[in-house]
């Protein structure tokens, strides 16, 4: 069978810190490598069509939902899934622990990728004003509709990582 | 899992020319936000696909010796957008490709596969045409060059011969040098939204900023595929810069125009929305280019 027909290819990736290689089915996404070969359940199956940002993970540092991305397209890259953002006894990151302070988890479905899109956010050393912050977290729908903690949550993390006073 | 007969790969652009020849049934993918979307609907479930995503030479924007800035096909809203050269030069784009979906779609969307979707909603695409873009096509026989205003040959479908695929989206420096534009896109929501009209607008000013010396108005979703408004756009240059030659610029482009009946906006409020969408724009763009105008 020539190479192009084969229907698995192995593709190797650093997942969350650690390089990884699997032989995964050409017809994967992101999402299905990450969940099925890697255990990694944190990137949610939501609605499979990049609307949502249920799936969203860090690709080389920028967010991508990984339901609309080819398993085959990560050879090579730098993904990071919520599992990653732990600390090595299981700490918490502060932005996980600012979505606990503030109430910012009801159902928990689209918690995984907020966090994720915040986490580039928040890396980028920016401060950024509330419309502009509003649109960077505009990718992912939350069903229990509690957006305003999830706001509160982000934008207290960027204050204090800028060492600034926050105002309600 | 998608619903996908073959993948083939392309290593370089020759070699996607030389897969286009082999495979002619098969779909181009770049960054699949509307190719993958359309597998899991079943539109094109079953399909063969060959992906360019993985060329990084069709990445990137450069501004080449003649001034002329080149923008790679696969490079990203979300990197088009935060680009310097488009920031200096042409941030009317920078600005429309910044209201493309959401976040994570402009991380993965390309501007390449927003103009061969050949979809008249396209947010890059009525800035596009109102900058005269050149389309950069790669084929068997080599390069040519297609303007943007050739490319649209009807609904989804664009001049992409036999083994062709586009490379690069150039704006020449006399299409972009002196101008000031603004780009309004009309939807329902804030983010991840269709166009429901999309209107782009630039001008050139006189010294003296009070004379238009030049201006193009060009539509997304006011006809079959995007469009100018070339009988307003040589009615109105010359002009001074007024609230008068606004409102002939409202009620002129209706010549230009013919939008149609969707479930997503009626024809008569889309021909409002062209009158009053140009009008908005242009206000905006006189005062970036640093005319004075009054509402």
């Amino acid at each position: 069978m020539t190479e192009d027909l084969r229907q698995y290819k192995q593709v190797t990736c650093t997942i969350n810190g650690k390089e990884r290689t699997a032989m995964v089915d050409v017809r994967a996404s992101l999402t299905d490598m990450l969940r099925n070969e890697y255990r990694l359940t944190s990137v949610k199956k939501g609605c499979e069509v990049g609307e949502c940002g249920a799936c969203t993970v860090l690709i080389d540092g920028e967010a991508f939902d990984s339901c609309i991305y080819l398993a085959i397209w990560a050879d090579g890259k730098n993904i990071i899934t919520l599992e990653g953002l732990e600390g090595p006894n299981g700490e918490l990151s502060d932005i996980q622990q600012a979505f606990i302070d503030e109430t910012a988890i009801q159902c928990g479905f689209c918690t995984p990728g907020f966090i994720l899109t915040a986490k580039e956010v928040l890396d980028s050393g920016k401060l950024y004003t509330d419309d502009e912050l509003r649109k960077l977290l505009s990718g992912h729908l939350c069903r229990c509709t509690g957006y305003e903690n999830i706001f509160r949550a982000v934008k207290k993390t960027m204050y204090k990582r800028l060492g600034k006073k926050y105002k309600e | 899992m998608y619903d996908i007969k073959a993948i083939y790969e392309a290593k370089s652009v020759e070699h996607a020319v030389q897969l286009r020849m082999e495979h002619p049934e098969a779909v181009i993918i770049a960054g699949g936000s509307d190719v993958l979307i359309k597998i899991r609907e079943g539109r094109l479930a079953g399909c063969e696909l060959i992906s360019i995503y993985g060329l990084d030479e069709m990445r990137g924007i450069r501004k080449e010796e003649d001034g002329t800035i080149r923008i790679g096909s696969l490079t990203s809203f979300s990197h088009i957008h935060a680009d310097p050269l488009i920031q200096k030069h042409i941030s009317v784009l920078g600005d429309a490709v910044n209201m493309v979906g959401g976040p994570q779609i402009r991380a993965i969307g390309t501007i390449g596969g927003n103009t061969c979707n050949g979809v008249t909603s396209a947010d890059s695409a009525s800035t596009l045409f109102a900058y005269d873009a050149v389309l950069e096509i790669t084929g068997p026989e080599g390069v040519r060059l297609c303007p943007i205003s050739e490319f649209y040959l009807g609904p989804g479908k664009v001049d992409l011969r036999e083994g062709e695929l586009e490379t690069a989206v150039l704006i020449r420096k006399e299409s972009y040098s002196g101008y000031k534009g603004c780009y309004l896109k009309y939807g329902m929501r804030n983010a991840m939204e269709i166009a429901t009209t999309g209107c782009s607008v630039n001008v050139k000013l006189s010294q003296d900023k009070k004379v238009l010396k030049d201006l193009r108005i060009a539509y997304g979703v006011a006809g079959p595929v995007p469009r100018r408004a070339k009988v307003t756009e040589d009615a109105v240059r010359g002009s001074e810069v007024s609230p008068e030659t606004r409102a002939r610029i409202g009620e002129l482009v209706l010549e230009d125009v013919n939008p149609r009946d969707s479930w997503r906006a009626a024809k008569d409020f889309r021909l409002h929305l062209c009158s009053t969408m140009a009008m908005r724009a242009f206000t905006q763009a006189v005062r970036k280019a640093g005319g004075e105008i009054d509402d």
